[in-house]
């Protein structure tokens, strides 16, 4: 009888179904995994070690860079956490413009997700509607602050700037005609508001054009369901959040359990799975589509009648305006501190959580009363995810380590730090 | 959390926990407990089980270095000038729950505590981490490896005496025809300098 050994495989760390740079040691027998062993800190670039040696202010922009698909949830935590430290009342105008973004960084998220997965299964065509979508929502993002990805929207104290009255419109060019541009900037007419509005109108259709392509795919399925089984006890032990939790049909999310900014005045619903396999998961987040797009409506009508100021007008943590900064020299010496030495926060520690797309993103924040934080741990939904790849993955094909990588969202800005 | 839940929880975990709570804190509606390194796996396990409690999830753990924090907090925070701790935020899915446990390492040279793998799985790699960030060693974890810096890294790059730049860089060379390390040449600079202002200070007077 011939000798049997199982044979060790290197995945990664440049492999296109890895979502970044994931380097997996696969023991195998035969197809089957043994044994998943994720080495990460590929993209390690100790974003907490710099937070420390930068102002608060400085280092908001390093939150974008951390889970880099959906940018402006990680950035509402790390202001929350130094609102709660300051003991800063937010307007809340900029309450419901956080949230409105936050729900569309939840799509933006879930439409990488479904792209991405449905690509690594091997459905090509999904990739392409789902960046056709992004595209509208990342010309939002541009609209309110000048960038496509990593925005800096979000400040202590509010949000940077009120919401653009016109929307970027595209320009005729050798390839598009002046009448095609004309049927392109159809619905750029208007305001952010409106532009975002048709979305919400739209957009409910696409998950359906999604759900027609995959929920009943029978290849789709065949590679989904009972793929990365997890019970609801097993899923809390191994500090699952998000829709990874509910996936195993454990019903929690912050936006309802412990709610923040104006989640408690909306009205939305919480998917929730019952098998906790890969495809429970996935009509976990397709129903979150849905779910984010109707607090998405909301948003907008309260915000059509609610105009009011967007940022704190303490001027010892927001800027002045720009002709107040130039007349007055009050605001002057304002300005000047708070882009010099910038604002002190009291000594404290505070932990704020969100419900990141992904799970719940975390700032844990000490201050020793200085101009920058002492400590700033993230806690990254992601990195407890694929903590618990090897335990998923046990027992499946080489083909389901890849599904089950899709259904956890993994994104190495976050896990790395 | 609201008041009466954050009373409701105090309550309960000066209850269960008895003469292994050293310290409770409140603060921005957080509860903060103080545990002696040799009770954190008693202590835990409490936390995990006990009905009025129910802490089934192990939010976050990391590690802090407190020898820059300033005199008068390490004194107003009981720190007895241990430099390392390690915390623990714990999440109870069923009560709606949060806490967060500090637990100081006796030994400012050799950082030890006891590992939590066992209660909460999601430990594994936190600790992994916290060995790697900051050297602290958790006596009973199944494989306390490196996790986040590079493989053959030497030094736990998030001590505060680690400088930023850290010690070494990489280039090619081009005689030896390969990648090598030196001695870091960048020059350590701080564009922005620490501030730590005496209190109210810029408070106007009415």
């Amino acid at each position: 009888m011939a000798e049997i050994r199982n044979y060790t495989m290197n995945f990664g760390p440049q492999h296109p179904a890895a979502h970044g740079v994931l380097r997996l040691v696969l023991e195998l027998d035969g197809e089957v995994v043994k044994r998943a062993d994720p080495h990460i800190g590929l993209l390690h670039r100790a974003t907490e070690k710099l937070a420390e040696n930068k102002t608060y202010l400085q280092s908001v922009p390093y939150m974008d860079r951390l889970d880099y698909v959906s940018m402006m949830v990680n950035e509402h935590a790390y202001v929350m956490a130094i609102e709660k430290l300051l003991q800063i009342e937010v307007p809340i105008r900029a309450q419901y413009i956080r949230v409105m973004f936050d729900e569309i960084t939840r799509i933006l998220n879930h439409l990488l997700w479904i792209g991405a997965h449905a690509l690594d299964v091997g459905a090509m065509t999904m990739f392409l509607y789902a960046f056709r979508e992004r595209e509208d929502l990342m010309d939002c993002y541009e609209a309110v602050s000048g960038a496509r990805l990593h925005a800096a929207y979000y400040r202590p104290g509010g949000v940077y700037r009120d919401l653009p009255d016109t929307m970027p419109k595209y320009q005729s060019s050798k390839i598009h005609s002046e009448k095609e541009t004309r049927i392109r900037n159809a619905n750029r007419e208007g305001t952010l508001l409106d532009f975002i509005e048709d979305f919400t109108n739209r957009f409910p259709t696409y998950v359906d054009e999604y759900e027609t392509l995959l929920t009943d795919n029978r290849i789709w399925k065949q590679r989904l369901v009972d793929i990365g089984v997890v019970s609801p006890e097993r899923a809390k032990a191994l500090g699952f959040t998000g829709p990874m939790l509910r996936g195993s049909g454990v019903e929690w999310d912050l936006r309802k359990k412990q709610p923040y900014e104006v989640y408690d005045h909306l009205d939305f619903d919480i998917p929730v799975g019952v098998n906790g396999d890969c495809y429970d998961r996935y009509l976990v987040r397709m129903e979150e589509f849905r779910q984010s797009n109707r607090i998405i409506k909301q948003c907008v009508d309260w915000l059509r009648k609610n105009p009011g100021p967007v940022i704190t007008d303490n001027h010892k943590v927001a800027p002045p305006s720009r002709v107040d900064m130039k007349q007055n020299m009050e605001e002057m010496i304002h300005h000047f501190k708070l882009f010099t030495e910038g604002f002190h926060v009291p000594p404290g520690e505070a932990y704020v959580a969100v419900e990141h797309p992904k799970g719940e993103f975390g700032i844990y924040l000490v201050s020793n009363g200085a101009n920058k934080p002492y400590r700033l741990k993230i806690r990254a939904p992601g990195f407890a995810h694929l903590a618990a790849l090897d335990e998923m993955s046990r027992g499946h094909m080489i083909s389901d380590v890849v599904a089950i990588i899709g259904t956890q969202d993994i994104v190495f800005g976050e896990i790395d730090r | 959390m609201s008041t009466t839940q954050l009373e409701n929880l105090a309550a309960a975990l000066k209850d269960v926990l008895g003469d292994k709570l050293v310290g409770l804190q409140t603060h921005f509606g957080e509860i903060t407990i103080i545990v002696r390194a040799e009770d954190i796996i008693t202590a835990c396990t409490n936390l995990r089980d006990n009905s009025q409690l129910r802490f089934d999830t192990l939010i976050d753990l990391c590690g802090i270095d407190y020898s820059t924090y300033g005199d008068e907090l390490s004194a107003k925070h009981g720190l007895r000038n241990k430099r390392f701790a390690v915390i623990y935020h714990l999440l109870s899915v069923e009560k709606n729950y949060r806490l967060r446990v500090r637990v100081l390492a006796e030994n400012n040279e050799f950082p030890v505590v006891d590992s939590v793998t066992e209660i909460w799985p999601t430990a594994n790699w936190f600790e992994r981490e916290a060995f790697d960030l900051y050297g602290i060693v958790f006596t009973g974890h199944p494989d306390l490896r490196r996790i986040l810096t590079d493989y053959g890294f030497i030094g736990n790059p998030f001590r505060k005496d680690f400088p930023i730049t850290g010690h070494v860089e990489m280039r090619y060379d081009a005689e030896q025809k390969r990648v090598i390390y030196q001695p870091v040449t960048i020059e350590p600079r701080e564009i922005t300098p620490l501030v730590i202002r005496e209190e109210h200070y810029g408070d106007c007077e009415l």
